[in-house]
């Protein structure tokens, strides 16, 4: 919970920025790592100055602030890094590691499923892997096949790993916040699209915590769980149904794993109609993993089949007018809304 | 007494920065060597019968090379290891109780049974996992390397990996990595001759593994790794470069596992006559004749180093089958500190 502290107006990007700030002021054994998270390493005029911050400029500012020795550049080497902040984090640094696109997982994917997500759990809970790996995902930008994934259904698939999707500026603040002070790894996905969008922030620092869902709109008629940047397209499609007097009530679960099943389940009990929404492919994905949930556990309280709005089972094609197909629109959630009513 | 002063075969040149080896320090090294190659003994027999579920991956023929190396360093250094990662452990000083156990699956295990033979760990040791991954523990290595150098405690990390995982791109990965962040890391590559069943001399381009040093501009050594004195000493002089802040070596040491790949490989891959003359160049062997032959210890002393290590092991099955297994429910822990 963020407490009542003076509010300022961030955008999303600006968000994650203050919380990387605010957690590595508080913790001197934080150090960022990935590709060009400042940029320009060795370059004499550039000592304790960024390139870049970053290739979204997310990081923007903090290598002045924390030197070279905390602002890691790393060369393109994501087995190499991510290997290194597991490693780094087993003993005892807390890293946070800037995976680009999280379509790039492929490339080091054994060192965070077998390696970090696996190790306390293998040596018997003797060691800890308190590592933050944040990185992009999202289709909206024409990034095309191998940069507009969202994939956070693989992670939070796997037993060791928290997953973490937050749709707004505050909940990107408190809950990176978090997500760094935690003692276990946590994939941080941050949506590409919503960085520029802007929001309350309270200045507090408190976090906010794991595993506590947000109800973003409230309503009677059906519930809507809404991922990531899912969020704004399920809250837009609340707005056409409000006019034709449907009361949508607009639930984010902010973190998948751990997931917070009893708000779902709550709102489904008044609402007694569900539709999940969801940018991930849906094969063995988030929403029908929540579904699954629904059905086991709420199936008394349902007066309709749960209904899923996702992304196709294809990747994420180029052209505007083919990717916009491709992600869940305002007006496709509530003709689905609609179908059950 | 330094090396220089005490290797029969001639195969340890003379350096400057030899470290001391005294006899209370050499008899520990042998003692090592012996618990290891018990230890394996005994893992491999008692699999034959049963007591052992999985896979095991056994060390034996390899002793000098954790030994000689594991030696410079404490607890407050690291290791990372791989699937054939008994003879890490031992060496780095995890209990050898709690080992046996862990290979049993008991309660009383290092990891209380949730990891066995193939993720054998100690943090408080130093000892950051066996790996089932081949090439799994370079990047760590250079994490816990980076801990140590950004909280300046002064330890060194050290590497243990296969001729296998030098084709992994974690290895390539690694090794820039280290090099341009001059990482207290020594690469430790333990070449047995083969990856499985395939011949280094078939999956390697590289004659010598160390060669692909040169790729990354850092040094490239290769060392007996069936003498104990040449690995103390090559280990010694990379450890200590590290520690200097000088940044990472790639020590390769040639050594053969007496074992096939996995406890039931049919080995056909070698021939007998290969086996036997490794055998004839046995590592405790070598060193034992050394022991004696400089009067460093007699054979009674030896003998009863050997007595003291095959009794605790003795009893440490004993006591690994009379353990407790876990509880079936104890599988639902330690996914998480907190969730």
């Amino acid at each position: 919970m963020v407490t009542a502290a003076p509010i300022r107006t961030l955008t999303y990007l600006q968000a994650v920025n203050e919380a990387l700030r605010v957690t590595m002021r508080e913790d001197p054994t934080i150090v960022l790592m990935g590709e060009d998270v400042a940029g320009g390493a060795n370059v004499d005029h550039l000592i304790n100055e960024d390139a870049w911050g970053g290739p979204m400029g997310v990081t923007k500012g903090l290598v002045q602030e924390f030197g070279r020795n905390r602002i890691l550049d790393t060369p393109i080497t994501e087995a190499g890094f991510i290997g290194a902040a597991v490693g780094a984090a087993a003993t005892g640094l807390r890293p946070i590691a800037e995976l680009m696109f999280v379509d790039f997982f492929g490339c080091c994917m054994d060192q965070i499923f077998d390696q970090g997500a696996k190790l306390r759990y293998m040596f018997g809970g003797k060691a800890r892997c308190p590592l933050t790996i944040r990185t992009q995902i999202g289709a909206g930008v024409n990034a095309a096949g191998q940069h507009s994934g969202c994939h956070y259904s693989v992670f939070t698939h796997m037993p060791g790993i928290k997953t973490v999707v937050p749709s707004t500026p505050a909940d990107a603040y408190g809950l990176l916040l978090s997500a760094i002070r935690d003692d276990d790894l946590v994939l941080f996905f941050e949506n590409k699209v919503l960085y520029g969008s802007k929001g309350e922030v309270p200045e507090g620092t408190d976090g906010i915590p794991l595993g506590v869902a947000d109800i973003k709109r409230e309503g009677a008629d059906v519930t809507i769980v809404a991922i990531s940047r899912m969020v704004q397209q399920s809250l837009a499609a609340a707005e056409l149904l409000a006019d034709e007097g449907i009361e949508v009530e607009v639930v984010d679960p902010r973190t998948l794993s751990p997931l917070d099943e009893e708000t779902i389940l709550n709102s489904v009990a008044k609402t007694h109609h569900l539709v999940i929404v969801d940018e991930d492919n849906p094969r063995c994905g988030a929403a029908s993993d929540i579904a699954a949930m629904v059905a086991d556990k709420g199936f008394d309280t349902l007066d309709a089949p749960i209904k899923l709005v996702t992304a196709p089972h294809t990747p994420v094609p180029f052209s505007p007018p083919l990717e916009q197909f491709y992600i869940p629109s305002p007006e496709k959630i509530a003709e689905t809304v609609r179908g059950i009513l | 007494m330094s090396i220089s002063s005490i290797d029969p075969s001639g195969t340890v040149a003379a350096s400057e920065m030899e470290p001391e080896l005294n006899r209370e320090k050499l008899l520990g090294m042998y003692e090592r060597m012996v618990q290891i190659r018990e230890f394996e003994d005994l893992a491999g027999k008692n699999f034959a019968a049963g007591l052992v579920p999985g896979f095991v991956h056994l060390y034996a023929g390899e002793e000098a090379v954790a030994v000689g190396v594991c030696s410079h360093l404490t607890d407050a250094d690291y290791i990372t290891s791989t699937h054939r990662g008994h003879g890490h452990c031992i060496a780095k000083g995890v209990d050898i109780h709690g080992m046996v156990a862990e290979l049993m699956g008991k309660s009383t295990g290092v990891c209380k049974g949730k990891g066995g033979s193939m993720h054998i760990a100690d943090v408080d040791k130093g000892m950051l996992g066996a790996n089932g991954i081949v090439g799994g523990g370079l990047p760590l290595a250079c994490g816990a390397a980076l801990t140590a150098k950004t909280l300046g405690t002064g330890a060194v990390a050290v590497c243990f990996f296969g001729d296998g995982a030098s084709n992994q791109g974690t290895f390539h990965e690694a090794l820039n990595l280290a090099a341009i962040w001059k990482l207290p890391v020594v690469f430790v590559c333990e070449n047995n001759g083969y990856a499985e069943a395939t011949p280094v001399a078939y999956h390697c381009s590289a004659s010598d593994i160390a060669n692909r040093a040169g790729a990354y501009e850092i040094p490239g050594v290769v060392v007996d790794g069936l003498d104990l004195f040449a690995v103390y000493e090559a280990a010694g002089e990379a450890i200590a470069r590290a520690r200097r802040g000088e940044g990472p070596t790639l020590l390769e040491a040639k050594t053969y596992r007496f074992y096939g790949h996995f406890q039931g490989d049919t080995i056909t891959y070698r021939t007998e006559e290969e086996v036997l003359r490794y055998r004839d160049r046995d590592p405790i062997a070598g060193a034992k004749k050394y022991i004696k032959e400089h009067g460093l210890a007699t054979e009674e002393e030896l003998d009863a180093i050997d007595a003291r290590v095959v009794a605790d092991l003795g009893q440490a099955w004993t006591d690994a089958q009379a353990a407790p297994w876990p509880h079936p429910e104890e599988a639902l822990t330690d996914v998480y500190v907190s969730y």
